[in-house]
């Protein structure tokens, strides 16, 4: 069947493009999407030349929620409202599906969200209760980061979990502090930002820290870096100087540069550094049962909405991009009508 | 209930160098009309489908449909008229003795050469006809329009934030429509040939659904050929 994608030819430039996509899989269409961090830095086209080039043109956006409307296979009706799977394994591998090479990402490797339809075999969507805030559930798939970085680190670490540090006070630390309290409800969650603006939006964390203004005997047993870019250096650094030993580090940042990492200080506590892209199906449907649980959950993430835009037009969408790139914290949603 | 007519009855005389109607040339690897039946064929709020064709393409666009969209029983081929208002009355005179026609039944008219029709242009229809009892589908023109009326000289260029181009489907509340056709005197009938227009000379509302510039109408060869040429592309 024909389906029409909107794709970033080059940065800043939006175009319509004809797509064909087969009716075998499911046919869900797109209701409220996401703009993340690596979207815009194709829009601004900030990634280097030749990554563009190769890439371009592609729809982007890979957090997103929408509607079935057509399953030949019957396992979904019309109308069931589904969280979409971006990660796209091609068969099997020793490793998580989201960390193997053979795997294909939406948005990164092939088209992402931003079409009147899209195509997904049943196991790249999940079923969630029509009552989620779409806002909050648009960017489910960005929770499922952090809820598969916080599962990874429940079975590495062997230290006690009292202390947790997490540094970043952008949207990925707000998530990640959130679900380790949920998570490790007597643990202390302690976060460590540069804005206090952000900071004091962490009401649900135990302690807040300017990172310039940390009492001298603090220590965490185990750190979550939600940082990324070149500023992820002087993290990792305060990371090493507070962790106690044997503790993890748990990197989430993505950086364009390679970060210097004090390696003589890791080997001297034993720490070990684990790092997190992504997710998989698993991590979707523990997000999922971890809302329907715990409700109060969104009144926290709500706070992340920081823009609706209604998308009727490229250049809506255009405009959406440029307001999401210079607001300071928070999501960016996208009411797809286009 | 909500039915669609895909209206396939053009011989395609604008297409040329060909004896096949345009709707049944090959875009991609599937004939224009299957592309266009399968849009809304995956829409549930669809009940009934309704292929309009001349009489002799009836049995070889069963066939069609047989062998793209198997075992599908909520699409019906039937004989299109000599007009388009003829076409479309043979839709709605099946819909009335097949299965009857209420106030909230619904149909959305489509062009079996416009495959690239969206699904959100699709629910928005079914919306508007829902609420207004009819709509057009349109796009804001973007050449400036230049009214002529003998073919050699301007006579006037209208105002072009009031002009719009006319895309389908239009859509519209069976018993509203049925009424106003059946209203026409043979002239107006041989003159309107747009069910839009019935509407508004007989003051009725049409409301405007947002096109899409991509939603054209394979009409001349060079159409076929670019949307062949865009499909390929993906296909490499």
């Amino acid at each position: 069947m024909i389906n029409i994608v909107y794709r970033l030819k080059s940065p800043k430039f939006f175009e319509e493009a004809i797509d064909e996509i087969d009716m075998d899989g499911v046919i869900v269409r797109p209701t409220h999407l996401s703009i993340c961090q690596a979207d815009q830095r194709y829009y601004q086209g900030s990634r280097p030349a030749d990554v563009l080039e190769k890439k371009l043109p592609m729809a982007l956006i890979h957090e997103g929620i929408g509607e079935v409307v057509f399953d030949g296979e019957g396992n979904f009706k019309s109308g069931d409202k589904v969280v979409m799977i971006p990660n796209t394994p091609f068969g099997e591998d020793v490793c998580r599906a989201n960390y193997s090479y053979s795997s294909k990402f939406r948005g990164s490797g092939f088209d992402g969200f931003t079409s009147d339809l899209i195509k997904m075999d049943s196991d790249r969507i999940v079923r969630m209760p029509e009552d989620f805030n779409p806002n909050v559930a648009a960017f489910i798939e960005l929770i499922s980061v952090a809820y598969q970085g916080i599962s990874k680190f429940n079975e590495i670490a062997i230290t006690p979990k009292e202390a947790l540090g997490v540094w970043g006070d952008g949207n990925l630390g707000f998530i990640t502090a959130l679900f380790l309290k949920e998570k490790f409800p007597d643990s202390k969650v302690m976060v460590f930002g540069k804005h206090m603006d952000n900071l004091n939006l962490f009401s649900f964390a135990d302690e807040v820290y300017p990172i310039h203004n940390v009492p001298d005997d603090l220590a965490v047993d185990h750190a979550f870096e939600c940082v990324g870019s070149s500023a992820s250096q002087s993290a990792i650094d305060q990371i090493i100087d507070l962790i106690n030993p044997q503790g993890t580090i748990n990197l989430f940042g993505v950086s364009e540069y390679p970060i210097p990492i004090n390696t003589r200080m890791v080997l001297e506590k034993g720490l070990t550094i684990q790092g997190n892209s992504r997710s998989e199906r698993e991590d979707f449907e523990g997000v999922v049962e971890t809302l329907k649980q715990n409700p109060k959950l969104f009144e926290y993430l709500e706070k992340l909405v920081t823009n609706i835009c209604e998308i009727n037009s490229l250049n809506d969408l255009k405009e959406a991009f440029d307001k999401d790139y210079i607001s300071k914290f928070g999501k960016t949603i996208l009411k797809w009508n286009k | 209930m909500i039915f669609a007519a895909i209206l396939a009855g053009g011989i395609g005389s604008r297409m040329g160098g060909t004896d096949t109607p345009k709707q049944f040339l090959t875009l991609g690897n599937k004939p224009v009309i299957v592309h266009t039946i399968e849009k809304f064929v995956i829409n549930d709020k669809i009940d009934k489908i309704i292929v309009l064709t001349p009489q002799n393409f009836i049995s070889h666009t069963n066939h069609l449909i047989e062998k793209y969209i198997p075992n599908n029983e909520d699409i019906i081929v039937i004989e299109g008229g000599e007009t388009r208002n003829d076409t479309l009355m043979s839709s709605v005179n099946y819909i009335e003795g097949n299965f009857g026609i209420d106030d909230e039944a619904i149909i959305l008219t489509h062009d079996s050469v416009r495959p690239f029709v969206t699904h959100r242009i699709i629910e928005d229809n079914i919306d508007a006809a829902r609420k207004y009892g009819a709509c057009d589908t349109v796009i804001p023109a973007t050449d400036t329009i230049v009214e002529s009326i003998n073919g050699q000289t301007i006579e006037s260029i209208p105002v072009r934030d009031y002009y719009y181009q006319g895309q389908t489907p239009q859509s519209f509340k069976i018993n509203k429509l049925y009424n106003l056709i059946n209203s026409l005197t043979e002239e107006e009938s041989k003159i309107l040939t747009d069910a839009c227009k019935i509407f508004t000379l007989k003051d009725e509302d049409v409301h405007l659904v947002k096109g899409e510039v991509t939603n054209i109408k394979i009409t001349y060869p060079y159409d076929l050929k670019l949307a062949n040429t865009i499909l390929e592309d993906i296909h490499d």
